[in-house]
């Protein structure tokens, strides 16, 4: 019986009926006998000297075993790493908990170790500190100015560092231009929010000399090194286990001080402990995403070809740098050439320390920011030159032949096609119906808009980056996949069982995909970057064809035939001509059990790490239409669509997953969300009942196609989807917008769109119908 | 998230919560749905000694008709007056006003009774209530004792219910032939709670003249109210849409406006003023379309 190939098909998570049923084993779950329970104490100042803490009246408190500071931990605990080779970076010292000095609101400051959660709690309210306030700056740009107030003494300047690059003659294409177009643009801060909060529980056996750190983590083998190296133990007495991971979106991609803290207070007092964060530290000690203020140039032909490019950003770091902190903002700068041929591109990044959480890695990370800049930036053009916005990002794309293409910022975009999502996305929406549609409601008071984004993204981090791989065929049939990916509701248990069963010919139920435990998978990197298909679904794939030309030499020896005799195919080795001597790879791993050829190893299994030569750049197109009520400044979404080309398809269930999710975190930054942090450093934003997340009714339905268009760069030929759809759709609404309003002479609003600046920019403005553009 | 300690206790009938509440005052607290209380117990910004929950006073739960009042249990959900058959029927504002508030998980746990006793300045209920001349019967050691809608809001998070009091029903005069209601609301986007909310329910006579309304108004100031002036200029009028935006754009005079990150106080007047002409338009459009 043939069997069916899984790879394509449309398959739905099997990691979903456990964990819709309540079935997961999230950190939270995870309980062992005599386990404490740790709170902590967060500064509620945004910069402050710390005087004295007085922990005396926690300690004695019933339930309490112990009460520390960062004063005593300073030289027990390595400080939080950071990485990045940029040679200007300056690291300042950021201990698991605040020694001297307090530099963001939610800052730890002391930890209590108790015997329940309501006692450490209790320990909390029971500390004294004194504080001497001293004045904050927010504002990145403030950061940078001479009078602004010092964060970390050393640096009087705020600079965190400093990153500039130049390729192509800028100057002489702003010389050439017809005309310059500039715009500056806000990215605003936001929370990832992921629905299971961070936590952390650790344990340490010191007759077997291991310390077991369960964190809520996307990277359990590096978060394993980065810990050893904190507490200064080997690597190999150090185990991180990831269990269910309900959602990371990027902000588990980390080493936090909550993870230090508790290994340390494992060894230290010889009993489990766990801490589990609450929504309000979540919002206040998690890293927020994007915060970016920058001015985008371009010199511009009268056509609307773009002859070059200029962006100076300031990043807004917060206090302390986290794990990639530095690398985001030049991370923008390097995709700022979106899907466009733009010879010649000036980038400058400077980075300031603020009293705030730090940013990092948010869903996207940096190519939201890039997109973002690149989309307004081609509007803007089109509104300058009168021109329709789908011409101009038409006039300036590179042809399909082009590829690889190689941009002004240094990278090699290895495959596309944009102009056939363009046409495909355009023909779904229906555009130049939509063009007339919003002609005849402009006339009747009614407006409507269309926003198109054209993006293209960086996925599957290259050189540098790798993944691990194995999968093994035990005697009795099942297959174990090992991954070094660390899914955290990605569905690789789906995906990657797909491709093994394809390539084993063996039934997906018996495919078993195993990761988040460094005890148990040899090495890895974890999930993050949306490389989890592009490398570690590749390094699935290539252990999983060296196991099957390991079961063509058992076949060989137990079939009794020269191994090129054998053809592999529905899942068997048969022998050539003779159809019915054939034997599963089930079958051989039976049989080679007993019976194995002199020399050969018992088990059938092999191991692969997968290094992509260079990274895979998904793309596509966004269409968002939107209807503008001036009057209260509400936005309806009437339609939403998106054409993704993520090259090849593993499960477009799960794509489409990845995509719909996308676009929601995406819309809620066009539209709802951002951290507010008022000028004394204060947390405006410090709940969900003030942090607006876009709701599942605030969502139209979104119309979902692609094209595919394979990567070269590895064998599977696939590229990545789970950021395209938070980079594709944030401009899309909020061009969307602006055109809505381009009769009341509207040509950026700053995001979030919300219902007051909108009411605000209409109000004073009648609206013009006989307008320029359509 | 987790609250100081506190002792619980679940009375069985109102008499035994009515007691328990005498003894222990203002260091109790009713737990009824929970929708605002929990929150403020795990932010520890609550720490009652004892919590009352009455829950399983069944007495406080229900809604029915008596003579030409109807009668709501102040523990009666959300959900089940979005859902009664008979105020779809009869008082249309009440399932239009559910409809409005949270999600369907605080709508499902949530209580009329709780939340009126909370007095969230920018909770839905109280502008229908206004809207609708709704009284709340209140029970406490000395009795039970009636109060008007206007006199029950006294602030923010403030009624004129007694630390010993219990709010058990709330009770609307029936609306009468040839009248029409409407709420209308500008959520805010985090919690729902309204950034304005405009409740109105009206009368209108054969002529088409607007014989009786009552709007209740909330999220605008510290507390909702009665637009009693915007009432004025429409009662024995015929509500002509001139008529009507002109009566709308008094509703925020002489008052205070909140402000927040989300709409500051010139846009909250503002929406207070378009939402208002919203539901009465909306209102005097329904006349006929109930009982």
């Amino acid at each position: 019986m043939p069997l069916s190939k899984s790879v394509g098909a449309r398959i739905k998570r099997r990691e979903d009926p456990s964990l819709i049923r309540g079935l997961g084993q999230y950190v939270d779950d995870v309980k062992l006998p005599e386990m404490l329970h740790v709170a902590l104490l967060r500064s509620p100042h945004a910069h402050a000297r710390i005087k004295s803490i007085d922990t005396v009246a926690a300690g004695q408190h019933p339930g309490v075993v112990a009460v520390v500071t960062g004063a005593e931990l300073r030289d027990q605990i390595g400080t939080i790493p950071t990485t990045a080779d940029n040679p200007t970076l300056r690291i300042p010292k950021h201990f698991v908990l605040a020694v001297d000095k307090v530099c963001y609101v939610g800052e730890g400051v002391a930890a209590v170790v108790a015997e329940s959660r309501y006692t450490a709690r209790d320990g909390i309210d029971l500390i004294q500190v004194e504080y001497d306030p001293l004045p904050a700056v927010t504002d990145p740009e403030k950061a940078l100015a001479s009078d602004s107030p010092v964060i970390h003494s050393e640096w009087p300047d705020n600079l965190a560092f400093h990153w500039e690059q130049t390729q192509g003659e800028v100057e002489k294409a702003f010389k050439q231009a017809d005309k310059v177009v500039k715009q500056k643009l806000v990215h605003q801060r936001l929370a990832p929010i992921a629905i299971e909060t961070r936590g952390v529980v650790a344990r340490y056996l010191s007759t077997g000399k291991e310390l077991t750190v369960w964190s809520s983590t996307q990277i359990p083998h590096l978060l394993k090194t980065h810990l050893a190296k904190m507490l200064q133990l080997p690597e190999e007495q150090m185990r991180v286990i990831a269990p269910d991971v309900g959602g990371g979106f990027g902000s588990k991609l980390n080493v936090y001080a909550e993870e230090g803290l508790l290994a340390w207070m494992a060894m230290k007092l010889g009993r489990p402990v766990k801490w589990v964060e609450e929504r309000r530290e979540n919002i206040q000690a998690t890293i927020h995403g994007r915060g970016q203020v920058g001015e985008v140039q371009a010199a511009v032909k009268k056509d609307g070809t773009i002859l070059g490019l200029r962006y100076k950003v300031v990043g807004d770091i917060g206090a302390y740098h986290q794990l990639f902190t530095p690398a985001i903002p030049p991370f923008t700068g390097l995709m700022l050439s979106g899907c466009y041929k733009i010879p010649a591109i000036g980038i400058e990044v400077r980075a300031a320390f603020t009293n705030k959480m730090s940013t990092d890695a948010y869903r996207g990370a940096g190519r939201p920011e890039a997109t973002y800049v690149i989309e307004r930036l081609m509007d803007r053009i089109a509104q300058e030159l009168d021109i329709d916005a789908v011409k101009v990002r038409r006039k300036n794309f590179p042809q399909p032949q082009e590829f690889p293409f190689k941009t002004a910022t240094g990278l090699a975009y290895d495959s596309g096609n944009y102009q056939a999502a363009l046409d495909k996305a355009l023909k779904l929406a229906g555009y130049d119906k939509l063009r007339r549609e919003q002609k005849q409601l402009r006339h009747r008071g009614r407006y409507l808009g269309i926003g198109v984004s054209t993006y293209v993204e960086i996925c599957a981090m290259g050189p540098g980056f790798w993944e691990y791989g194995k999968v093994e065929v035990d005697p009795a049939g099942s297959v174990k996949v090992f991954s070094g990916a660390s899914p955290h509701g990605q569905g690789q248990k789906t995906s990657f069982a797909q491709i093994v069963a394809d390539e084993l010919g063996v039934p997906m139920d018996d495919v078993d995909v195993i990761h988040g435990d460094t005890k148990i998978v040899a090495k890895g990197m974890g999930t993050f970057g949306s490389r989890a298909t592009a490398v570690g679904g590749v390094a699935v794939y290539q252990a999983a064809e060296k196991v099957r030309e390991k079961a063509r030499d058992l076949a060989s020896h137990l079939l009794e035939v020269d191994a090129d005799d054998l053809v592999f195919s529905d899942g068997r080795f048969a022998v050539k001509g003779v159809p019915r001597r054939a034997l599963t790879i089930q079958q051989i791993a039976g049989q080679a059990a007993k019976n194995l050829p002199k020399g050969s190893a018992a088990s059938l299994s092999a191991e692969s790490t997968f290094e992509p030569a260079n990274f895979t750049f998904p793309f596509g197109t966004h269409v968002c239409v939107v209807e503008v009520e001036p009057e209260t400044g509400n936005v309806e979404i009437k339609k939403y669509v998106a054409v993704d080309d993520c090259g090849k398809v593993i499960n477009p269930l799960l794509v489409d997953g990845q995509v719909q999710g996308g676009i929601a975190q995406g819309l809620g930054q066009a539209l709802y969300e951002g951290v507010v942090y008022d000028k004394n450093g204060q947390l405006l934003t410090g709940s969900l009942m003030d942090y607006a997340l876009p709701r599942a009714a605030n969502l139209p339905r979104f119309q979902l196609a692609r094209t595919e268009t394979p990567t070269p760069v590895n064998p599977l030929g696939v590229k990545g989807i789970g950021e395209a759809g938070t980079i594709g759709s944030t401009p899309a609404v909020v061009g969307a917008v602006v055109d809505a309003l381009a009769p009341f002479g509207v040509t950026h609003i700053d995001m979030p769109l919300t219902p007051q600046k909108i009411w605000r920019l209409c109000r004073e403005k009648k609206p013009a119908m006989a307008g320029r553009r359509r | 998230m987790i609250p100081a300690a506190f002792d619980y206790l679940a009375p069985q009938t109102l008499d035994e919560a009515v007691r328990a509440l005498a003894s222990y005052g203002e260091d109790a607290k009713i737990l009824a749905g929970g929708q605002s209380l929990l929150p403020l117990l795990k932010l520890r910004l609550a720490q009652p000694k004892l919590l009352i929950d009455v829950v399983k006073i069944s007495a406080l739960s229900g809604i029915g008709q008596q003579d030409d009042m109807i009668v709501i249990g102040a523990l009666t959900t959300h959900y089940q007056i979005e859902s009664s058959e008979l105020l779809k029927k009869k008082c249309p504002l009440l399932p239009q006003t559910a409809r409005a508030i949270g999600d369907v998980q605080v709508r499902n746990r949530g209580t009329i009774g709780g939340s009126l006793s909370h007095a969230d300045p920018a909770a839905d209920w109280p502008a229908a209530i206004l809207a609708l001349r709704g009284k709340m019967r209140l029970r406490g050691p000395r009795g039970e004792r009636t109060l008007g809608a206007e006199e029950f809001f006294l602030g923010p998070m403030t009624t004129a219910i007694e630390p010993t009091e219990i709010l058990t029903e709330i009770r609307l005069p029936l609306p009468l032939r040839r009248s029409g209601h409407a709420y209308q609301k500008m959520a805010q986007p985090a919690s729902g709670f309204a950034l304005v909310g405009v409740a109105v329910s009206l009368k209108i006579d054969a002529k088409g003249i607007c014989e009786e309304i009552g709007i209740g108004v909330t999220g605008l100031s510290d507390k909702a109210f009665r637009a009693h002036a915007v009432e004025e200029r429409l009662r024995g009028n015929k509500l002509i849409a001139k008529l009507i935006e002109e009566s709308a754009a008094k509703v925020a005079d002489g008052v205070d406006p909140l402000e927040d990150l989300h709409a500051d106080a010139e846009f909250r007047a503002h929406l207070a003023r378009v939402y208002a002409a919203r539901a009465i338009q909306g209102a005097a459009k329904a006349v006929g379309r109930s009982r």
